[in-house]
């Protein structure tokens, strides 16, 4: 489990871990804090925050090295091994346990276990990703399983945790820049023929932005316009300070959304939904790949409407007149004859087989357990899994001796996100807005439990109250990034953004804590 | 998270139930078989998503060759067995460990079936005294957060509290079984109080629970003030939106209030067992 | 593997030390091998749960009481969530809950044989001189009623026992208290004898010597065994007919072949030393004689099995058999009697000694592997049997003290000629408790097929010449006979046929002048205490019983409950898990049967 706190974030996929281990599965958990999913681990390995890509390459040299690569997979099933072979190389045991901060012992023995296990999975979460390497963090965790050919099979692979119940099904309905609906790429002239047919409306195969080439754009006023569904930007974004200020500079900002977020303060002009899962019917698609059906159990409140209908009636007021009323069975039958890997889901099988997981591409396919397996077949069809030699680079925002402390965030258990959702339940363990820090950093700094302290980045400055905790590293400082309104966390996040997804670097703040003397000096 | 179908085919084995040759696969309990062939058969500490621990008793049938009754539920029926689930013994067992459980829990907020049974075995549990006269768990409700109420007195200690809070689901180990005999009963270490104990909030307790002894507090004020009524309410099932597992959702409403949240037992993501988010997240929805 | 949550309670500097020594030589659940490096996980918790009796028995020697800092460092260290750890605690009587008022805790029997004899007059008369009382189950030292144990702080339990003859007082016991050195005189009206086989050694040899034990023949049947090799032993156990003394009487040849036949591995032998059964106290004379008897046939019975370690789980309240049996579990290691190469062989065997906390229940061979794991003393569902999911869920013998020691005689004689003492499937000797009012109680051996008039006489008879009233045959599990059973001959045949058991051996007679309904009260009492709470029938049919039994000792009967009983009885026999709920009418409904309520519920 790496760079994932699935007790807290993914609870229920956590029931499924435990019930391996409790069957006398082993499980290593990599991740700054001794988390409480670490603390079900048989190891736990406390690397340097933004060094994951480090630790991945030393593993990779210490399963060459001791001779545990799966020569028939890699022969067969993927490509340039040589190649990374010689990039690993340096990554020696020592190099490696000097740049994470874990000891020569710990990366033998994850590597040796990874690598000698029947079968093995690495799963991760935001981790991995919200990181400015955040690609290559996931192509590193990559190259260990092609290694040791943990993919493709029964209870091996790579597994990635969403952190929203349809994020998944996002990308599969070409929310994407490139993509159309089911991964087809929307520069394809053939494909999008057929989706032009069916859409009665042409579309150019030219790409979008993606969300930081969108603020990108907005700071270069080639972006006037923007209409934002079911997301809190201006809470969220790293550096939220840039983020608000980009909004600002909208001409017209739309903001279809369940709650009276920030951003939907900032708007011009403002949709009320339904709520996705409660209030409305549809489908959603899990990390799994498991469509199931959503279905609407309360009437939306006041004047908020179906996000179908708003959509089907902006279109209408843009002048289209093919767009008419259609309901979501009739979207989603739309999307099988488009979507190839969701042909054979039908609307009735999706209501009575609880779910099912792509591909199915016809009706009496059962699902997709898992992916990938063409790579054992022999030969392989299709294209071989290639290796990637990833460089790590440290987090942008650079410790100094001005900002000594690595402050990074993450989720508990009881809260989700920006807060606005489960913020308004009582929950009795919510612990509220502490800056979590070591007990000997809170030692240096002559601060106690409970006191307020001034939290300061590159990029701006907070008071926060100060929860010490025996477990963590000295030098890191941890927080949620659940309570925008108590604490705006993210002013002190990174906007440094991954090139390749645009996902922002929320995971590595360089900071300083500074003990305030007097409060009337604040 | 893929469940892998594992193993040989296992073989089968044929059994007599109530007089009837039925066949069956080797590993079924009688309680499986019972349910295949449609023999209702009650149960209190039984679920489908937990270890059997058959303590309750409830479910006996009798089993030629025993000297006892066995448990239907975790009983694994052998090849010939000759079993009859509705025999005198049976429902002299049955009734009388209703009775017992009448005469010292408050049944009164049973699920629907358990009272169904009580009036099937014709239960009257008079003739072992009054209540203030002979041992009870009667006890005030525990109310120590705005989520949800432990009201022990309608306890019958089926322990599937403890085996959803541990080992069958959470693994937190919150609550466990402490003291003996008719002392014993479900708490926390120490009996501190649930927000200071490892409790996480996830309902899973209260998902299992057959008497109403733990309850969401919405419904615990709906009752005590009258407004409770599971005959209006509907029942619709959605996916949870706090994280990207997939989580089905059942959410109970009663007058366009969502009212209480399960999760289908059934459901190999969930086995019916959530999160404190998935569980009482949904008080925004109501806002 | 839990999620683990502490309160704030600290444990004191003692209770630290207790639980640090305890856990020194497997180490703690996790280990933090360097600042980014910690191992913990499944296994290691997994490995450790099984200290947690003994480290509840630490922290109440140390503190007086499980603390709640005590329970959360001991917790901590061994990785168990701290309500489970709670749940445990609380399972057993001889912890406590709250801080101690005072250093030593008194429990005074006031069972079925004590209180014939007094408890309740020695419980009023130590309350009054200031002490802390509490009544208890039988103490199983019935022969020297009314008996008592007492609990102390950071030092040693005592058991407190009258001179010869004269009934306990409070200034004996607060004897006891100052002078701290009462080693039990052994009182063992056989001693000596030719004819005993089981008791030899009982009172004639030093308990404490291994080289006396070895001069008496001590440790020929070990070698004889292993020259003869395992299966060849069970062939000779088979071949003897030896049934299990521990109440069921199964034979223990087939039980321990079941066992040697299990592909499964590690095995485990297990001896039930737990003698609670109201009026039982002969396993606690030969620990307390003949130690290392016990020790030498649990090794036989390993090496039979294939085993190589051996758990002896012994009652709680008996201090002077533990000492004794530490003793000689260190003497044998010593002379290599136990560890590995076993008296130069190739088999390795050990014995770990737990000690049981105050619950009855804990003698259902299920629940003592329970409690041996550290989980509450709760009984199994069966099947599966110990054979193939014993201790550990691993595959398991277990048997009772008496039992495992016939198989000294055994091997010596061969099993053919063993099996020729007693009669038919009854073969062997056996030892009977008897109690009450007869002229010498003790332990007393004898030959199967003896008739019960044999039996009580060979303890001197009716005390005072004393007209029976009852005798309570095989403990509070067995039932009630009269004088009209006095023919009876005590073989397993018999006793089955009239519809009584021999149960553990007890033999407790009632004169006419004793308080008969008073004693099935306590009988049913003993039950609603006793039953560890998990079947409905059993945790609220002991009560309801109790109940129905103490409206009749206050003349306010309802017209119902005799049938109540009987439902009762019908219902806990045919429904509850274990063989408490079996049995715990079977006394109580020969009691009415019998009469002995003089009128009709
Ligand atoms: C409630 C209960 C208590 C028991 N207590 C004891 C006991 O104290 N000692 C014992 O040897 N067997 C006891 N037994 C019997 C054991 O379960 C088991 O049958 C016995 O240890 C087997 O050994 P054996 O075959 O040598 O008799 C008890 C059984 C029950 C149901
Ligand atoms: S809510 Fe969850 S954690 Fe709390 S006691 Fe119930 S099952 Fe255990
Ligand atoms: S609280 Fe409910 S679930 Fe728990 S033991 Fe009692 S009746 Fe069973
Ligand atoms: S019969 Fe009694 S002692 Fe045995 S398991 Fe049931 S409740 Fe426990
Ligand atoms: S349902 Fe079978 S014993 Fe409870
Ligand atoms: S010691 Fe008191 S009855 Fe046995």
């Amino acid at each position: 489990m790496w760079g994932s706190n699935a007790r807290e974030a993914h609870p229920i996929y956590f029931h499924h871990v435990l019930k391996g281990l409790s069957n006398g599965a082993k499980m290593w958990a990599v991740d700054p804090r001794r988390t409480s999913s670490a603390k079900f681990a048989d190891a736990w390995l406390g690397l340097n925050v933004g060094t994951d890509i480090a630790l991945a390459n030393g593993v990779a040299r210490e399963i060459i090295h001791a001779g545990l690569v799966n020569e028939e997979f890699i022969e067969n099933a993927t490509e340039g091994y040589e190649e990374f072979k010689a990039h690993v190389e340096p990554w020696t045991l020592d190099i490696t346990s000097e740049v994470t901060g874990v000891p020569n012992e710990a990366i033998v023995d994850l590597a040796h276990g990874y690598a000698t296990a029947p079968t093995a999975q690495i799963l991760w979460t935001l981790g991995i990703t919200e990181h400015h390497t955040g690609v290559d963090n996931v192509l590193a965790l990559s190259n260990l399983a092609l290694l040791t050919g943990h993919v493709g099979r029964p209870g091996s692979g790579l597994v990635p945790l969403r952190g929203q119940n349809n994020v998944q099904g996002g990308g599969d309905m070409g929310a994407l820049p490139n993509k159309l609906p089911g991964f087809q790429d929307v520069d394809d002239d053939n494909i999008r023929a057929r989706f032009e047919k069916t859409w009665k409306a042409e579309f150019t195969g030219e790409h979008g932005l993606n969300l930081t080439e969108m603020f990108e754009a907005m700071g270069q006023d080639t972006l006037r316009a923007v209409w934002v569904i079911g997301e809190n930007p201006a809470d969220s974004e790293a550096d939220v300070k840039h983020a608000r200020a980009m909004l600002e500079r909208l001409e017209i900002l739309v903001v279809q959304d369940v709650f009276m977020t920030r951003t939907a303060q900032m708007a011009d002009v403002v949709f009320p939904a339904a709520l996705g899962w409660a209030e409305s019917d549809g489908t959603a698609t899990s990390s799994e790949r498991r469509v199931q059906r959503i279905r609407a159990a309360v009437p939306p409140p006041g004047q908020a409407k179906q996000e179908i209908e708003i959509i089907s009636e902006m279109a209408k007021r843009l002048g289209s007149t093919t767009w008419g009323n259609p309901t979501p069975q009739e979207l989603w039958d739309e999307l099988r004859t488009l979507s190839p890997m969701h042909g054979g889901m039908s609307w009735e099988r999706l209501e009575t087989e609880g779910g099912i997981q792509w591909p199915c591409p016809d009706e009496d396919h059962p699902g997709s357990l898992f992916l990938h397996g063409r790579l054992w077949e022999r030969p392989i069809s299709g294209r071989r899994a290639p290796f990637s030699c990833v460089e790590h680079r440290p987090p942008v925002d650079e410790l100094t001796d001005e900002f000594p402390i690595r402050l990074t965030t993450g989720r508990v258990l009881d809260s989700y996100n920006t807060g606005v959702q489960s913020g308004k339940f009582d929950s009795p363990i919510r612990s509220g807005d502490a800056l979590e820090i070591s007990s000997e950093d809170a030692l240096t700094l002559n601060v106690v439990d409970g006191e307020t302290v001034r939290v300061s980045s590159r990029r701006g400055s907070i008071l926060m109250r100060v929860k010490t905790d025996a477990e963590l590293q000295v030098g890191l400082a941890f927080t949620t990034f659940h309570f925008p309104e108590l604490v705006d966390i993210n002013q002190l996040t990174s906007d440094a953004t991954d090139s390749k997804s645009g996902t922002g670097e929320f995971k590595a703040a360089a900071i300083k804590i500074e003990k305030i003397e007097s409060m009337a000096n604040v | 998270m893929n469940e892998i179908p594992v193993g040989a085919p296992r073989s089968q084995i044929e059994v007599q139930i109530d007089g009837k040759q039925v066949k069956a696969v080797e590993g079924a309990t009688i309680l499986d078989i019972c349910q295949k062939e449609g023999i209702d058969t009650p149960t209190l500490c039984w679920a489908e998503n937990l270890t059997p621990v058959n303590v309750c008793r409830v479910c006996v049938v009798e089993v030629e060759g025993s000297r006892t009754l066995v448990p239907s539920c975790s009983r694994p029926a052998e090849d010939g067995m000759v079993i009859s689930t509705d025999s005198e013994r049976v429902r002299k067992s049955r009734k009388l460990v209703y009775e017992l459980l009448d005469s010292s829990v408050d049944m009164d907020r049973s699920t629907a079936e358990v009272k169904e049974w009580m009036e099937h075995y014709e239960v009257d549990s008079s003739r072992m005294g009054s209540k203030n006269e002979i041992a009870t768990v009667a006890q005030p409700p525990k109310i120590q957060d705005s989520l949800y109420v432990r009201d022990y007195e309608r306890c019958i200690l089926c322990y599937k509290c403890v085996e959803a809070c541990g080992e069958d689901a959470q693994y937190t180990f919150a609550i466990a079984t402490a003291g003996r005999g008719f002392d014993a009963h479900i708490s926390t270490e120490f009996d501190v109080s649930l927000p200071d104990s490892a409790c996480v909030y996830c309902g899973n307790c209260i998902g299992v629970c057959p008497t109403g002894a733990l309850v969401f507090k919405t419904e615990h004020d709906m009752r005590e003030e009258g407004t409770w009524n599971e005959e209006t309410q509907e029942v619709t099932t959605t996916v949870c939106s706090f994280c990207g597992v997939g989580c089905n959702l059942e959410l109970h409403v009663q007058d366009e209030k969502i009212v209480k949240v399960t999760s289908p037992a059934d459901h190999s993501v969930t086995s019916g067992h959530l999160c404190i988010k998935g569980r009482f997240g949904w008080q925004h929805v109501q806002s | 593997m839990s999620d683990l949550k502490f309160g704030t309670e600290e444990p004191t500097a003692e209770e630290k030390t207790a639980i640090d020594e305890l856990s020194s030589e497997i180490g703690p659940a996790e280990i933090k091998l360097d600042e980014r490096f910690v191992v913990g996980g499944r296994t290691r918790v997994k490995d450790r749960r099984r200290l947690l009796l003994p480290a509840l028995h630490e922290l109440q020697n140390t503190a007086g009481w499980i603390s709640p800092g005590g329970l959360n460092y001991a917790c901590k260290v061994l990785g168990i969530p701290p309500a489970e750890a709670y749940g445990v605690a609380t399972f057993y009587h001889l912890f406590s809950h709250e801080p101690p008022e005072v250093k030593d805790l008194i429990h005074v029997c006031d069972d079925v044989a004590c209180r014939l004899v007094g408890a309740e007059t020695l419980i009023k008369d130590l309350k009054d001189s200031g002490h802390k009382v509490k009544p208890s189950p039988c103490l199983g030292q019935c022969e020297r009623a009314p008996s008592v144990l007492i609990q102390r702080t950071n030092k040693k339990n005592l058991t407190a026992v009258a001179e010869s003859n004269n009934s306990l007082t409070a200034v004996n016991v607060e004897q006891v208290l100052t002078s701290e050195t009462v080693t039990p005189q052994m009182t063992l009206p056989q001693k000596g004898s030719e004819n005993l086989s089981l008791l030899s050694r009982v009172g004639v040899v030093n308990p404490e010597s291994i080289e006396e034990y070895v001069k008496l023949n001590g440790y020929d049947a070990l070698k004889k065994a292993l020259t003869i090799g395992p299966d060849k032993v069970i062939e000779e156990v088979t071949a003897s007919k030896l049934s299990g003394r521990g109440g069921a009487a199964f034979p223990t040849g087939v039980k321990w072949r079941a066992v040697a036949d299990q592909v499964g591995r590690p095995r485990h032998l297990v001896c039930n030393a737990d003698e609670s059964e109201p009026g039982t106290f002969k396993d606690r004379t030969i620990m307390e004689g003949d130690p290392f008897a016990v020790i030498e046939a649990m090794t036989i019975a390993g090496f039979s099995i294939g085993a190589e370690q051996g758990w002896l789980y012994l009652r709680g309240e008996y201090p002077v058999a533990a000492e004794r049996l530490e003793n000689a579990i260190r003497e044998a290691r010593k002379n290599g009697f136990l560890g590995k190469n076993i008296a130069g062989s190739e088999f390795n065997f050990d014995i770990q000694l737990y000690k049981g906390a105050g619950a009855y229940i804990c003698g259902e061979e299920t629940a003592l592997f329970n409690s041996i794991e550290g989980f509450r003393g709760e009984p199994r569902n069966k099947p599966p049997f110990p054979t193939t999911h014993g201790l550990f869920g691993e595959p398991t013998a277990i048997n009772n003290v008496e039992t495992l020691v016939n198989v000294l005689s055994i091997l010596a004689l061969g099993g053919d000629k063993y099996a020729m003492q007693g009669t038919g499937n009854s073969t062997g000797t056996r030892l009977f408790c008897l109690s009450g009012r007869v002229v010498n109680p003790g332990v007393y051996e004898h030959p199967f097929g003896v008739t019960l008039r044999e039996v009580i006489e060979a303890a001197g008879g009716v005390t005072d010449s004393k007209k029976i009233k009852a005798i309570l045959l095989g403990g509070a599990a067995g039932s009630f006979v009269t004088s009209d059973h006095l023919d009876l001959p005590m073989t397993l045949e018999d006793t089955r046929e009239a519809g009584v058991s021999l149960g553990s051996g007890v033999v407790m007679v009632f004169d006419e002048s004793d308080d008969l309904p008073d004693t099935v009260r306590r009988i049913a009492q003993f039950f609603r205490d006793e039953s560890c709470g998990q079947c409905v029938p059993c945790r609220v049919g002991t009560v309801r019983q109790e109940e129905v039994l103490a409206r009749f000792t206050r003349n306010a009967s309802f017209d119902t409950d005799e049938e109540l009983l009987e439902d009762l009885s019908t219902v806990m026999k045919d429904a509850s898990i274990c063989g408490l709920g079996h049995t715990a009418s079977g006394a109580v409904l020969s009691a009415i049967n019998l009469g002995l309520l003089e009128r009709t519920l």
